[in-house]
């Protein structure tokens, strides 16, 4: 169960030492050194911890990193950066659409992947794909804002 | 990779006067600590304790209030470079380090603009006549010739004469006093204050760069997980430390008296061990059933305090027309961060060093003094920003945990709480009732007021004590004393009512573990005071906003109130209006108006609701705010803070309510303590900003979130005709309501 393992995390591949339960979360954080996915729950249920796994976004904290091994994981700093935003990042800062900012790698990983499958969708459409991520600053209506500015565009 | 490390014998050796050098290759470097530094004392009357100008004109704000989330890191710096004359963009701030800015106390209570901003400005005021008098010198003409743009002085009519601050006190220190005599900026010149600055974290929020305290990684650090007794006050049976020897990467089970915890080199390893270790406890009397508090708040011997006592209330009442009876019940309930608590501590014999998250590194670090058994010069307490902090939640704590681990293993420690250790331990907004009893004229005028809250304290922050810290409670230092505060927050209504009563009864002991939440007793008793006025509204056949207005008498109060009516096109009606018998939805809309702590700001709230006859499920469909908090510093950042006091009290006021057995708490995750969904915030929130530059900036983070719960309570009312007296307003209890009319 212990083992050398291959993953692919925002086009790099890396090799860790750790076992195949490990969950992904920990595997980004503490191996690589990542800040965008986060510890909120880890129990599947606040989305804090979402990264695209193979495009899909999924929750880093219930997912063993055996399950990417092969697989391509991107993070939000995958995503784009502050010089080369992408474009939901770029719509949350023109809508100052963050608090504390501590569920906006869910979010925003979620909503990205939600306008990968669905360039269009409606509001209602982005207020279920995003039923599961919580945030209790209480930013949704800015949020749902900014991804609405990205699905018009 | 982040690693901050800190040179700890420059650090002890500056004493009281810290010496601090960093080594940092990181984020955490660029972010939030500055290359070495030294400081010799941190006098509040000094203009190098609060400010520094860099070699290359960067400005540098030492800010003891600290970033919780709500931007004041941008609102704070907008102030200096508005006093200053310098671009904004020249900004940096440095928060809330005991080793390198001034004790500014808490930042708590919407005070952070209001009370942590006019010292800041006046040192900025005073800097920028310090500079004044350098120009003045160098450039050999009088003060009153030069003029100041971004940082440049120059002589009026003759801008070839020109100095730049830099030039004139980089990287060097003004060694002068706040006098507070600098003149200040006139706000007719404002030209930074007042304006919709982007906030200055927002980009590394969205990029994934922001450190937040969860961030934080020092070299050589460990993983610590700390195992709660079985109930609270149980007493620790004993600890089988072999069953967890063979797991892999195990350091150390640490105990001292009931405080458990485990030490790993990995962290999903701290995880699996905490809850691999087998620990028995002995369980204490078990705490009253959930259905019997409130009668255990009003069976609890109080000691009473007069808030008000004006007229004849007894005689008022007695020869009142009709008089109205009510009692309101506010559960307890959680300030529930998306991350849960978290810190970094670096404890050695000499000295400790704790990244925290607090709300007061000051108070914070007399206590780990206390519970360290350490001098608090030896402790540095640097603050670094966790998720939205929204009182007092989890984050000292975290921070004594991991003081005693690493304390435990003599090397850095870092402590996430899981799920349920925030949950289940951070201190709650404790439960309340309040009664009111009122009279009516025959001319429909409320003519005599008497009004008791129950309420123990709000406030059971660290204040240097380590019995208010779970860890110090846990490993048996002397128990915290804490004075009555914030349960009466708000508790006189803001009508002028001739004969009129109020009594705080303050009881000692909460069931659960409690302190500061959004507003304090305020969204409570503001909850009571405006659903009661609504009923005597309703009872006098008056329309709800008329009859407020008729019972004030401050022209700012009644701004407000008409400023949110015209927003929301308030159609004037008696109340409720008047509607078919309940079937399918129902909309109907409220009103609350609050001045905060009866001095502050004001606020005015309309909601809309939809109510569900068959499964009594209520959807706050839309809500208008009115909002008056003196000078507007930066109007997004406020449009921001309003928006979010509404959808997270929509979210206190429809579904949340701590839930607990003989043990404990029993909402220990998302499931059982369910807060509002995408699918379920409003439609839209409307907000309307008055303006008054002429005043002092008031506190926004609380105010609005007083008026919530009874515009929702007085819609629900407006809509179905059923008074909810009880917080929350679930479906349950809004369909159990309606099947009883
Ligand atoms: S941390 Fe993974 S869903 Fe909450
Ligand atoms: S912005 Fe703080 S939790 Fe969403």
């Amino acid at each position: 169960m212990a083992g050398d393992l291959r993953i692919t995390v925002n086009g790099k591949q890396h090799r860790v030492d750790t076992s195949d339960d490990t969950p992904l979360l920990y595997v980004l954080r503490n191996e690589l050194q990542l800040n965008g996915p986060r510890f909120g729950c880890g129990l599947s249920q606040c989305g804090a911890c979402t990264v695209h796994l193979n495009g899909d976004a999924v929750r880093s904290c219930v997912t063993p990193v055996s399950a990417a091994v092969g697989g391509a994981v991107t993070t939000l700093e995958g995503l784009g950066t502050v010089e080369k935003p992408h474009p939901l990042q770029q719509a949350f800062l023109e809508e100052q659409a963050v608090q504390c900012g501590y569920c906006i790698n869910g979010i925003i990983m979620t909503a990205a992947a939600l306008l990968t499958k669905n360039p269009r969708a409606t509001e209602s459409q982005i207020r279920s794909a995003l039923a599961g991520n919580l945030c209790r600053c209480g930013t949704h209506m800015r949020i749902l804002r900014a991804v609405r500015r990205v699905a018009r565009a | 990779m982040v690693t901050a490390e800190v040179s700890r014998r420059t650090f002890l050796k500056g004493g009281g006067a810290l010496v601090v050098a960093f080594s940092l290759p990181s984020e955490l470097a660029a972010q939030s600590v500055p290359p070495a530094r030294s400081v010799k004392a941190l006098p509040a009357d000094q203009i190098d304790s609060w400010l520094a100008i860099g070699q290359d004109g960067r400005v540098t704000l030492y800010c003891g209030k600290v970033e919780l989330g709500t931007g004041v890191e941008t609102a704070l710096s907008q102030i200096v470079a508005e006093e200053l004359d310098v671009d904004f963009r020249r900004m940096t701030i440095v928060q809330g380090d005991t080793g390198r800015t001034p004790d500014q106390g808490y930042t708590v209570g919407s005070k952070t603009i209001q009370v942590g901003g006019p010292p800041i400005r006046q040192a900025a005021a005073e800097a920028r006549q310090t500079l004044l008098s350098l120009a003045s010198s160098h450039l050999g003409e009088p003060a009153e010739q030069l003029v100041v743009r971004d940082g440049v002085v120059s002589v009026k009519g003759d801008s070839t004469k020109q100095v730049s601050y830099e030039r004139l006190i980089g990287g060097r220190r003004f060694e002068r006093a706040v006098t507070k005599n600098a003149p200040l900026k006139a706000p007719g010149r404002y030209s930074i204050v007042g304006k919709p600055v982007r906030r200055v974290d927002i980009p590394a929020k969205v990029t994934g760069t922001h450190v937040y305290v969860q961030n934080v990684r020092v070299r050589g650090m460990l993983h610590g997980r700390v195992v709660r007794p079985s109930a609270i006050g149980a007493v620790l049976g004993g600890v089988d430390e072999a069953s967890v020897a063979g797991m892999p990467s195990v350091v150390k089970v640490v105990t001292q008296g009931n405080f458990v915890g485990v030490v790993a080199e990995r962290e999903e390893q701290a995880i699996q061990a905490a809850s691999a270790l087998k620990v028995t406890w002995q369980t204490p009397r078990p705490l009253p059933a959930m259905t019997a508090l409130w009668d255990t708040i009003r069976d609890a011997p109080t000691t009473e305090k007069a808030l008000v006592n004006t007229g004849d209330v007894d005689a008022g009442l007695a020869g009142a027309a009709r008089v109205l009876h009510a009692t309101y019940r506010y559960p307890f309930q959680m300030h529930a961060a998306i991350g849960p608590s978290c810190a970094v501590a670096d404890v050695r014999p000499d000295g400790a060093t704790v990244w925290s998250g607090t709300q007061g590194p000051y108070p914070l670090r007399t206590s780990l003094a206390s519970l360290l058994a350490m001098p608090a010069e030896q402790v540095r307490v640097i603050f670094v920003e966790a998720s939205g902090c929204y009182g007092h939640n989890g984050a000292d704590d975290a921070a004594a945990d991991a003081a005693l681990l690493s304390r435990a293993v003599g090397k850095p420690v870092r402590v996430q709480w899981m799920r349920y250790d925030e949950h289940g331990w951070e201190p709650k907004g404790p439960a309340m009732v309040m009664e009111v009893r009122a009279g009516l004229d025959g001319g429909g005028n409320v003519v005599a007021w008497d009004y008791t809250v129950w309420t123990p304290t709000h406030s059971t922050r660290p204040d240097g004590q380590a019995g208010n810290l779970l860890a110090g409670q846990l490993a048996g230092a002397a128990q915290a004393k804490n004075p009555f505060i914030g349960g009466d927050r708000n508790a006189r209504h803001p009508y002028v009512i001739k004969n009129e009563r109020v009594t705080a009864r303050w009881f000692a002991a909460p069931l659960l573990r409690s302190s500061a939440l959004r507003g304090l007793g305020a969204p409570q008793n503001t909850y009571a005071n405006e659903s009661f006025m609504d009923e005597l509204a309703t009872t006098a056949a008056a329309d709800p906003v008329q009859f407020r207005q008729r019972h004030l008498s401050d022209p700012q109060a009644n701004a407000v109130v008409a400023a949110v009516a015209k927003l929301a096109g308030w159609v004037p009606r008696p109340a409720p209006s008047k509607r078919p018998p309940g079937s399918g939805v129902s909309r109907g809309r409220g009103i609350a108006f609050a001045q905060y702590e009866n001095a502050f700001a004001y606020v005015a709230t309309v909601a809309d609701v939809d109510v569900n006859h068959a499964t009594g499920e209520v959807r706050v469909a839309r809500v208008f705010v009115a909002h008056d908090c003196g000078l507007i510093v930066n109007p997004d950042g406020l449009r921001n803070q309003i928006e979010g006091s509404v959808v997270q009290t929509i979210s206190r006021a429809l579904k949340e309510e701590v839930t607990f057995d003989g043990s404990g708490v029993t909402s220990v995750d998302w499931r059982s303590y369910p807060i509002l969904t995408f699918p379920e915030v409003p439609e839209r929130i409307e907000i309307a900003l008055i303006n008054h530059p002429e005043r002092p900036a008031l506190g926004a983070g609380e105010p609005t979130a007083c008026t919530v719960p009874a515009a929702i309570g007085n819609a629900i009312a407006d809509a179905t005709g059923v008074r909810l007296r009880t917080v929350p307003f679930t479906a349950e209890r809004v369909k159990e309501a309606l099947s009883r009319v």
